[in-house]
């Protein structure tokens, strides 16, 4: 079944990207991410145009998160003090993004930074996770978890304007969340992503939230940032495809349910250990990508239509 | 099956007809459509251009799109990485082009003639805004990159199309267009050649427009960007609020 896309303006098959959706859902479902930084490479991949791409992505998350958060509101893992703080950061930084974004577009030199940021975050992030959990995970078998002491003191607390958080238990600084939003939100408006892998860790290890809470509270942020990345994608550069949209959002939203449901019997190390295989996998594709020749070193871009 | 032999007798009726009641033309035809609809099941499509000639000679049909301008980038090896450098804007550059003919184009006439009548790709006036400051090979590979990703995005034509003569005066020819064909006027011009001459020219206008709603969410997205971009959001809030439905516990 072939459907046409207005705004992408091509036809695609209606399965593969409901196929496509539902298996990311899934996966974003498990992690408690958003899955954004597969679904875009995959949209590309099947010619999908990048700015398209991007623009619809951000429109999927909008759903995807919603979704996601009323499953974890239901069961009380939002933070939503620390939420809107961090909202506050991530607002400026996506306002900020999409207007760094126009001009690397004038530039031409977009599809590099898109590139390298991926690379990038990706490969820091990634190796990190994968690093930690394995590390849990060894642990745990040989039975020898150190105790956590309930509370460390870093230069972090030492920081001014300090908020309590109750959900959280805590007590730091409103720059922290505001800041970890802040790149949430670069990452939304340049990347098309919802910054999920990057915040879970953040907020787990920057904040010290604790893990039962971030994943809720990371989805409520990202309803926020990519909404407004959705309104400034549609009106300065009318990339955001509603069919699209739609499709994906059909699938994805299914298998985000049946992901989070699957998250339960997962062990939090073992998630991380996957997602962290993931997360590399993407990042050694993307940095192949840049230092392999091209197969045709040109590349067109049309700027201007006529009617 | 018997829809499409209708319809072939009943173009070929038409075309007999054009050729006994107007004489005095050396050259007519006409589309099939002069409106190729983008539908929500859109997958391509195909218009029959016939006509019928009163001397024998040489068809060439040039199909060209509404101009467009186009930015080409090269990427060079820049610390290990490939990026863009220099680049060259082109300007008024045919959207979509493609050519058909009864014969290899060498054949029927010299450069020149081809040339001036913007037949075939090779004679295509294209040249970057700037090109008095570039060196013609600079200008050369620009301009020949422009059209192999055209061909490759599958909006300019890779081969010349046949065009049938059925006997010696009825001709035509089938003009396909692919999934991403892009909306907008387009000039169908038939020429009739003989012995490397222009010898009758016909220019036929066809439409290329979405209809339907595919059509009416175009217009929306660039007509009220805001209003759009605020339904987008609406539209997934209520998508993600339906989809966690059936999965609340009791």
């Amino acid at each position: 079944m072939q459907i046409y896309l207005p705004i992408a303006e091509m036809t695609v098959n209606v399965l593969l990207i409901l196929g496509m959706g539902s298996v990311i859902g899934f996966l974003s479902g498990l992690f408690g991410v958003g899955g954004g930084f597969m679904m875009t490479p995959l949209l590309i991949f099947i010619g999908v145009p990048p700015a398209v791409a991007v623009g619809t992505q951000a429109n999927q998350l909008v759903a995807a998160s919603v979704s996601g958060v009323l499953a974890h509101s239901r069961r009380g893992n939002v933070d939503f003090r620390i939420g809107v703080v961090m909202i506050a950061g991530s607002t400026v930084g996506t306002v900020l993004g999409v207007w760094v974004f126009g001009i690397l577009q004038r530039m031409g030199q977009i599809d590099l930074v898109i590139s390298l940021s991926y690379v990038i975050t990706l490969g820091i992030i990634g190796g990190l996770m994968l690093v930690e959990s394995v590390r849990t995970i060894f642990r745990t078998r040989r039975g020898t978890t150190p105790r956590h002491k309930l509370h460390r003191h870093t230069w972090a607390h030492g920081l001014p304007f300090k908020m309590r958080y109750p959900r959280s238990r805590l007590y730091i600084s409103a720059l922290l969340p505001l800041s970890v939003g802040f790149l949430g939100g670069l990452m939304v408006a340049i990347m098309g992503i919802g910054g999920g892998f990057f915040l879970v860790p953040a907020m787990i290890y920057l904040l010290g939230m604790p893990a039962s809470v971030v994943a809720g509270t990371s989805l409520f942020q990202v309803i926020f940032a990519t909404g407004i990345a959705t309104f400034l994608q549609a009106t300065q550069n009318q990339t955001v495809d509603v069919v699209l949209a739609l499709l994906l959002l059909a699938g994805g939203v299914i298998g985000a349910q049946f992901g989070s449901k699957a998250a339960e019997k997962l062990r939090g190390e073992q998630a991380r250990a996957m997602l962290a295989v993931i997360v590399l996998t993407v990042c050694a594709n993307l940095f192949y990508e840049l230092v392999s020749q091209p197969d045709d070193l040109y590349e067109i871009t049309i700027t201007e239509r006529g009617i | 099956m018997m829809a499409g032999l209708a319809r072939w007798i009943g173009l070929i009726a038409v075309a007999m007809v054009i050729t006994v009641s107007s004489p005095a033309r050396a050259l007519v035809a006409d589309l099939s459509e002069h409106l190729i609809a983008i539908t929500t099941g859109f997958t391509g499509d195909e218009v029959v251009l016939f006509g019928a000639v009163e001397e024998p000679g040489d068809v060439v049909v040039v199909v060209r799109g509404p101009t467009e301008t186009i930015m080409v980038r090269r990427k060079e090896r820049f610390l290990g990485i490939w990026v863009n450098r220099a680049s060259a804007r082109f300007e008024r550059a045919p959207s979509y082009y493609a050519v058909a003919a009864s014969r290899p184009l060498e054949e029927i006439a010299s450069p020149p003639i081809l040339d001036r009548h913007d037949i075939g790709l090779e004679n295509l006036d294209l040249r970057p805004v700037d090109w008095e400051s570039m060196d013609d090979d600079e200008i050369v590979s620009f301009r020949d990159s422009l059209i192999r990703r055209k061909q490759f995005a599958g909006t300019y034509g890779i081969e010349i199309e046949p065009v049938s003569f059925l006997g010696s005066r009825l001709f035509r020819t089938r003009l396909a267009f692919p999934d991403n064909v892009p909306t907008g006027q387009y000039l169908v011009s038939v020429f009739l050649l003989s012995d490397g001459n222009v010898t009758a020219a016909q220019t036929t206008p066809l439409s290329v427009r979405k209809v339907g709603v595919g059509a009416e969410i175009f217009l929306f997205a660039h007509g009220s960007p805001a209003l759009y971009g605020i339904l987008a959001i609406l539209v997934a809030i209520t998508a993600g609020w339906l989809a966690s439905l059936p999965f609340r516990r009791p």
